[in-house]
């Protein structure tokens, strides 16, 4: 369906990542957010307290992280989409909560603008140092969508998709920006609202006898009713049936538990976006994200200019991690240099998708700053060798 | 509009951020091309040391940062001690001239010097806070870098609408100034300027 126009600021607009962020939420019809305030990620709220009275929606700024993180998923039972926004300190207190929209099929969106940690760390620092706790944050099996925008015009074209894939799934989606393309502000296009495509609830059309709260019918995702509709309605983080009553059988717990994983997991190809160039010919392939992407864009530039043949997969979607692509690419590069705002995170995931066929450069930094191109130019000439 | 590297320094509450904004705002929006500003985050920025970097560029800019400016907008003796050596050779430098001393350039790099009195001339409009509005119309005149329409579009669009005819006035002062400018007569108006004070 179409996006609602009173939630579309359709213009161009010389705006920050966080700002933008906040218009694609509220392009995407997100009417709820709860928050606490915390640096490098307020702005987003900020915007969306001063905008969605305008629109016809709430924003409550709670006493922490935990209860924020729970807030947004009563807003969602209640029949809106709803999301909340932190950084990497807030993002750890969001763990507990963020299992249980996994366990509760619970569709909504956590921003995590990631700075400098671990603990308080550099509060206005960028770094790229949560996106494996994005995948495994909270205890137990389940599956997250992650997604890593690297300019403001994607932080809003990209909150709207996290949305919809929250739908789509009902799974938290994590949106993974960082410090700089958070307060980086570039022109954002804003489209109609008859040209953004918003993801509906998956409501259920059964009738009240007939609905089970998580009876998939042979699908992955389960139709969801809200609060107060009249239908049999029991939201729980225990491992449920069917019905959603509580059950502890090792029977009724790996079917849940595998499905949570799985319909993430066999969707994985979908999901997956990338940016690619010069991927024909390579030798040497970057694979990064976010505001990293674009440093090594110019490391990229600068080593085709001298002639290597340097290929670029920039990750768009983190998790579920494109793990086919880097496999393809495997067999026929000779390495993948892979520069994060970590101590080496996500090149795990491309050694391990690699699977020995060619070599993994992970090219670490702590956060506070972001690479010099040179230092990945560098890497990418020993990776040719 | 080939890739230009600018940084705007002084100390916060002299619109040095929307400076950046305004001019980023008129490349990428009213006109044709693209401009990516960032700026320094930190407690540093409350009433100190406050910087922005902005790229213009005719193509999409990938790497955010300012690593050799071309141009430098200084109203502050502090960002300029601080920034001004990263001055790529052939530079232009600006500065705000009852604010900054122009000192130890290195001679060999031929930066081009400008100064303008932009607080003094805010005031005389009647108010100081619009000095960010004359530095802009002074460098969009000096650098030739936008199209003055756009600028002062962008001008008119960022500020509050009380205050956007003030801004406009003070943006064409500016622009007035840059006009006529001609570089590297800062030091030597600066040192006169001292001594007419001490005497």
């Amino acid at each position: 369906m179409k996006a609602d126009p009173r939630g579309v600021l359709t213009g161009e607009h010389f705006i920050d990542g966080d700002h933008a962020c906040c218009e694609g939420a509220l392009a995407a019809g997100a009417r709820f957010a709860a928050g606490y305030p915390i640096t490098p990620s307020t702005e987003v709220v900020e915007r969306f307290a001063a905008r969605v009275p305008t629109v016809g929606g709430t924003f409550i700024q709670m006493e922490d992280e935990l209860a924020a993180s729970i807030t947004l998923q009563g807003a969602v039972w209640g029949g809106a989409k709803a999301f909340t926004v932190t950084s990497g300190p807030g993002f750890s207190l969001m763990m507990e909560h963020i299992g249980y929209a996994a366990m509760t099929e619970t569709p909504c969106v956590f921003v995590d603008v990631q700075r400098g940690g671990p603990s308080t760390g550099l509060p206005t620092l960028p770094a790229q140092a949560d996106m494996m706790q994005a995948r495994w944050g909270s205890h137990g099996d389940y599956a997250v969508i992650a997604l890593c925008p690297n300019s403001p015009q994607e932080c809003f074209d990209l909150t709207i998709k996290a949305f919809n894939l929250a739908e789509e799934f009902r799974v938290p989606v994590m949106f993974m920006m960082d410090e700089v393309v958070g307060h980086m502000t570039e022109k954002v296009v804003i489209p109609p609202a008859d040209q953004i495509e918003v993801t509906p609830r998956k409501h259920t059309k059964k009738s009240v006898e007939e609905f089970e709260p998580y009876n998939t019918n042979g699908d992955m995702v389960p139709e969801i009713a809200h609060a107060g509709e009249g239908y049999k309605f029991h939201v729980t983080g225990l491992t449920h049936d069917e019905r959603g009553y509580p059950n502890m059988t090792p029977q009724t717990q790996d079917r849940l538990v595998r499905r949570l994983q799985n319909k993430i997991t066999s969707a994985a190809d979908r999901i997956a976006m990338f940016e690619e160039a010069d991927l024909n010919d390579a030798d040497v392939v970057v694979v990064s994200y976010g505001i990293t992407s674009r440093v090594a864009q110019r490391a990229i530039d600068t080593a085709r200019e001298q002639g290597l043949k340097v290929g670029k997969l920039r990750l768009i979607t983190a998790w579920p991690f494109p793990e086919k692509k880097i496999r393809e690419l495997a067999g026929r590069v000779k390495a993948f240099v892979v520069p994060e705002l970590n101590l080496g995170q996500m090149a795990l995931e491309v050694e391990r998708a690699a699977g020995g066929q060619a070599k993994t450069f992970s090219l670490t930094h702590a956060g506070g700053s972001v690479h010099h191109p040179e230092d990945i130019l560098k890497v990418i000439v020993e990776a040719s060798r | 509009m080939q890739l230009t590297e600018i940084r705007i320094a002084g100390f916060g509450g002299q619109g040095v951020i929307l400076s950046a904004m305004v001019l980023g705002k008129a490349a990428s929006i009213f006109e044709k091309g693209y401009a990516t500003v960032t700026q320094n985050f930190g407690p540093e920025a409350r009433g100190g040391a406050c910087s922005a970097q902005l790229i213009i560029s005719d193509t999409p800019v990938a790497y955010p940062y300012v690593t050799q400016p071309d141009i430098m907008v200084v109203m502050s003796q502090e960002a300029y001690n601080r920034f001004a050596p990263e001055l790529k050779d052939g530079g232009t430098l600006i500065v705000e001239q009852d604010l900054v001393r122009v000192t130890g350039l290195d001679k060999k790099k031929e930066i081009k010097v400008y100064g303008i009195p932009a607080t003094r001339i805010a005031e005389s409009l009647g108010k100081k806070m619009v000095l960010n509005s004359v530095m802009v119309g002074f460098f969009t005149a000096l650098t030739g870098l936008l199209d003055p329409d756009a600028v002062r579009k962008a001008v008119a669009d960022s500020v509050p609408s009380n205050f956007r005819e003030l801004n406009l006035q003070a943006f064409d002062k500016g622009f007035e100034c840059g006009s006529t400018a001609s570089p590297n007569t800062v030091e030597t108006e600066l040192e006169a300027e001292s001594v007419t004070e001490a005497g």
